[in-house]
């Protein structure tokens, strides 16, 4: 087990549009990339998130070696309940996520 | 017929390398695009129609690339004037244009070309069916509607084009997509359709394409086949990665990309390195569906008044939840007894534990050991006057709520005198939707004046 943020370049997240959230994986290198998408399974990142898994979109860009994530945001953004305003923080979640590499 | 498009900077107000801003001009570009905003920063500036950046900043960006039109003798375009480009921020920003036009000495011709949308229009599309929700979409009704402050459709290359076609020296455009203010000139002369909406996409966000993403200047050269972006500033390289990587920043779907009038498909696109700082993109493609706009809209939910007080106790501070708990039941006590309001309609009170899980809430999952919580109480009520009241009844017991009965009264630290701040409106985002229109101009509008201010400088 590792956390994942030790094993991958970046990840960071950020509104797409007031409604979603996108949270990209930069994996850094094709091997890394090939350790980590069997590692990043779907339905335990949308528990890390609290979403339903059908509603979890996840994209696996082997040209990048990036993984991305993009769900509806838990609030919209700005409403009264949000906290953060461009969703860049939610990264961590899945950052500090351990991982089976 | 190949256009060369130059994009100063991803945001008016933000800066980019004069230097290479110069460079973009000696090339010779024929249109040089800029956008103005986005709904990055939250509901305020669509809610309240107005411009998140200075007017300084503004200003004197504008001037430098009102020189930079001038200089190249090619149209200046604006998209989403103002942050939030309603109708009341295209002005603001066409106020700053005239000032400088007189500064300047230029003579101008300006189209402002308008996105702002009446309510009766959206209430007679949602009943002629005309209105279709994205995922997810808040519910709408004819009431909703109308109780929004503002509403403003997306425009696309058609409304940009049209006011590119009445000669405009510079363009102050609404609303409009990222894209469609650099696609515009490329599609009208009949440039590859997937490479000018792809291309787009790329230079959008400026130099956040390269490696130097700060630099702010990009170049575009769109042809019949696609296109190839190239960063103007020196320290700066595009490289296939870099490029193909942006189809990532803020986009839901890395590879759809949707429009007025159809969607961008990038699966099948080939980026090639043709130097150390220049990338070659073909491939991608346009794929042709209903004309439809996306609609942003914002209203007032609200009124605020926030407080602050921080813990610094050690007690206080590993029983920070408790407290907050325990002193929330005793004001919704004291807001009953004394105001009449019950919580939930009438107000809402709320204390975020900062060093706690202030920026996560309930998706929190780390437990650490701070130094010192900061609370901050959100009062949200129907009027600013409500807010406040609370706000003022709240401060004593913020201070000096103890953890139990029995003890003396503890005194936390307040930043600042008056403890509460009042926040004005809390305007949140209600409109997640599509309209379908037969002609695209028949929901923009586009107004046309000359200022003349003696020679050209």
């Amino acid at each position: 087990m590792a956390r994942l943020g030790d094993v991958v370049l970046k990840v960071r997240s950020k509104n797409a549009g007031p409604f979603w959230v996108t949270v990209d994986v930069f994996c850094g290198s094709p091997e890394v990339y090939a350790k980590v998408v069997p590692a990043l399974v779907t339905g335990e990142v949308a528990a890390l998130y609290r979403v339903e898994p059908q509603h979890l979109k996840r994209f696996d860009i082997e040209d990048l070696s990036v993984i991305k994530f993009s769900l509806p945001r838990p609030v919209v953004q700005g409403s009264r309940d949000d906290r953060d305003m461009h969703g860049a923080q939610w990264a961590v979640l899945l950052e500090e996520a351990d991982v089976r590499v | 017929m190949p256009t060369r498009v130059l994009v100063p900077s991803g945001v008016l107000g933000l800066g980019f390398d004069r230097a290479a801003l110069k460079r973009g001009v000696d090339n010779k570009p024929d249109i040089i695009c800029i956008d103005g905003g986005s709904t990055d920063s939250g509901p305020f500036s669509l809610g309240a129609g107005v411009s998140k950046y200075s007017r300084a900043a503004t200003k004197s960006e504008w001037r430098d690339l009102m020189r930079a039109r001038a200089e190249a003798g090619v149209p200046l375009v604006i998209g989403t004037a103002g942050t939030c480009g309603a109708d009341a921020t295209v002005d603001w920003m066409y106020d700053i244009t005239v000032e400088l036009a007189v500064e300047l000495g230029q003579n101008l011709k300006i189209a402002r070309l308008y996105s702002s949308q009446p309510a009766d229009r959206i209430i007679a599309a949602l009943e002629a069916g005309r209105i279709r929700p994205l995922e997810p979409a808040p519910a709408i009704s004819p009431a909703l509607l109308d109780s929004l402050s503002n509403i403003v459709a997306l425009a696309g290359a058609e409304q940009v084009q049209a006011a590119l076609a009445t000669g405009a020296d510079i363009v102050i455009a609404g609303r409009t997509t990222d894209t469609a203010t650099i696609s515009a000139l490329p599609l009208l002369r009949g440039d590859h359709a997937g490479g000018a909406w792809h291309g787009a996409k790329i230079a959008e966000c400026g130099a956040l394409c390269s490696t130097h993403p700060t630099s702010g200047v990009i170049q575009v050269d769109f042809d019949a086949d696609g296109f190839t972006v190239e960063p103007l500033a020196e320290t700066a390289a595009c490289t296939p990665h870099s490029v193909s990587a942006h189809m990532l920043y803020e986009n839901s779907d890395p590879y759809q990309l949707y429009e007025p009038g159809g969607y961008l498909d990038v699966r099948g696109a080939r980026y090639t390195a043709l130097d150390e700082r220049r990338v070659r993109v073909e491939g991608s493609r346009w794929v042709k569906g209903t004309y439809t706009v996306k609609l942003e809209g914002a209203r007032v939910a609200g009124y605020q008044t926030t407080i602050l007080a921080i813990l610094r106790n050690e007690r206080y501070v590993k029983g920070a939840r408790a407290w907050v708990e325990r002193l929330s039941a005793f004001l919704e006590d004291e807001i009953r007894s004394r105001m009449g309001l019950e919580p939930g309609e009438a107000y809402t009170l709320e204390f975020r534990l900062i060093g706690v899980d202030g920026a996560l809430g309930g998706q929190e999952n780390r437990v650490g050991d701070p130094v010192e919580v900061g609370v901050l109480g959100i009062v949200t009520a129907q009027s600013q006057a409500e807010a406040a009241e609370i706000g003022k009844l709240i401060n004593p017991f913020v201070l000096h709520y103890p953890l139990t009965d029995h003890e003396e009264l503890p005194t936390f630290a307040f930043p600042y005198s008056p403890a509460q701040s009042d926040r004005g409106a809390l305007y949140e985002f209600a409109l997640n939707h599509v309209m379908e229109l037969d002609d695209p101009m028949s929901a923009f509008r586009i107004v046309v004046t000359e200022v003349a201010h003696g020679p050209a400088r």
